[in-house]
């Protein structure tokens, strides 16, 4: 990122993020009727804490756990060919086959679309689900591509130039979202 | 090189890499190995890209271990090998080099029995190049394959005791492999034959022994070479009968190993000559591992030289 950025807005506190979850975990099980074939997968990196985050909430409500697979989409970028040098691979791990399953992708901010997109192409790879929903914390608009979310958490409106950061306590040692724009 | 970056168009050989390289290329490798275990073993990272493999000497394991690499990532790849290729018909090297370049590869694969050559190449030429191995120089695939291995039994490198046994002398995985163990802190001990051991060979920071029972003692990881019988212009030693009563690795010798040893083989092995066959079947023997792990880390290099060329260009 050339040039620094500032604060421009906080989103979301801790204690929002912890209702917004509550809230998308039951969106997801009224959607699906329960936990039954359901696997929520985590786009690295802070997708994961974000399917955690729905995971738990929804064994709190349902007392059962759901599988949570992570998923990294570096090998399927459309964008490889662009930027130099590589970023760095890190490990895809399904906690089993998804055939027939009913997948939750789950990703912290939806933007583009293209990291959707590479997500998708790379489920393609493992088998064939029954049906991919996805999830998002933070829609921030500006879709290069047709792709829109099933589970939205928060729509913030948000210029080009800024980046919206979703903080977690397990990746980055808060809950937070907040808008930084160039100083 | 920063933090998290890859920046060489060319893998020559380890000796110039620095231990922060040699940890990307590992961690890449370690992530890449989960895709030969899904069910479509294909991702299509360098989809468009070509990569040749020239092999100008004979070689089976390296070279489809390669071709399975780059299929795996969807790259088109292209084989020559020297005996179908002019340089049966006396075009020299920098010509088919030329020729092949005219081509546009992306990336090229090359092993030849003259050390320097992928070097030589790799300076003249646009295209990405990786060593497969040249002469008794370096063969850095295959250090790398050998260390993942090491890596995923021991979860460390550093102060393991590493014991490399055999013709020391003809060896390219040897010099790879001391490059990388030294680099990564590891504590390498040569042992073979005198008439199989380099002059001065304590000068490349290691221990060198003479007995295979040194050389066992201790060990964390025992690496035994193949007795390049091809290569023996003048017999190193008597008979490979009395090869394998000194230096073949045998169950009984095993027996005064350190407990959780590994035994490795870079392939193709002669049994019976420096390994015994129940030993290389055997519970401690993690050789097939080595061949499995060799696809991962080609996919590795392959894929973080072909970023570095898009840098260049």
């Amino acid at each position: 990122m050339s040039g620094g950025l500032k604060l421009k807005k906080n989103v979301l506190s801790a204690q929002q993020m912890a209702r917004i979850l509550r809230r998308m975990a039951g969106e997801i099980l009224e959607r699906n009727g329960g936990v039954e074939g359901l696997m929520l997968v985590g786009i690295r990196t802070r997708g994961v804490p974000m399917a955690e985050g729905l995971a738990a909430e929804i064994e709190r409500s349902e007392g059962q756990k759901v599988p949570i697979g992570v998923l990294d989409i570096t090998l399927y970028r459309d964008d490889l060919s662009v930027i130099a040098p590589q970023p760095v691979v890190k490990e895809t791990r399904l906690p089993g086959p998804v055939e027939d399953q009913t997948l939750v992708l789950c990703d912290d901010v939806l933007y583009t679309g293209r990291t959707i997109r590479a997500a998708l192409d790379a489920l393609t790879d493992y088998g064939r689900p029954r049906a991919v929903q996805l999830a998002v914390l933070v829609d921030r608009g500006h879709r290069e591509l047709p792709i829109q979310a099933d589970f939205v958490g928060r729509k913030i409106a948000s210029a080009a130039d800024e980046l919206v950061e979703v903080r977690f306590v397990d990746t980055d040692g808060e809950d937070k979202v907040t808008i930084m724009e160039p100083e | 090189m920063t933090q998290e970056g890859w920046t060489r168009k060319d893998l020559v050989g380890i000796a110039d890499l620095s231990p922060q390289e040699i940890q990307l290329i590992l961690d890449t490798a370690e992530s890449f190995r989960e895709v030969s275990e899904r069910p479509i073993k294909k991702v299509p990272t360098l989809r468009g890209k070509t990569v040749v493999n020239l092999f100008f000497e004979a070689s089976t394991r390296t070279r489809s271990s390669f071709e399975i690499a780059e299929k795996r990532l969807s790259a088109d790849s292209l084989n020559f090998s020297s005996a179908s290729s002019s340089l049966s018909k006396g075009e020299s090297l920098i010509d088919t080099a030329l020729n092949l370049q005219a081509m546009a590869p992306d990336l090229l694969v090359i092993r030849h029995s003259h050390p320097g050559v992928p070097h030589m190449l790799a300076e003249r030429l646009p295209s990405g190049v990786i060593n497969a191995g040249d002469g008794a120089h370096e063969h850095p695939t295959q250090a790398l394959l050998d260390a993942l291995t090491i890596l995923q039994h021991k979860g460390r490198l550093e102060g393991l005791k590493i014991s490399i046994v055999g013709d020391i002398e003809h060896s390219r995985v040897v010099r790879s492999n001391i490059h990388l163990l030294n680099k990564m802190g590891a504590e390498v001990t040569l042992a073979g034959p005198r008439t199989m051991m380099p002059v001065e060979a304590e000068k490349l920071g290691v221990r060198v022994v003479y007995t295979l029972d040194e050389a066992i003692k201790g060990a964390d990881v025992i690496m035994m070479l193949r007795v390049q019988l091809e290569r023996q212009s003048r017999l190193a030693f008597p008979s490979t009968r009395e090869y394998f009563s000194l230096f073949g690795l045998t169950r009984e010798r095993l027996k005064r190993a350190k407990r959780g040893v590994i035994i490795m083989h870079p392939g193709p092995m002669n049994r019976g000559v420096e390994i015994a066959s129940d030993v290389a079947d055997g519970p401690y023997s993690v050789i097939l591992e080595q061949v499995a792990n060799g696809v991962a880390v080609r996919m590795a290099v392959l894929y973080l030289l072909a970023g570095a060329l898009q840098e260049a260009a």
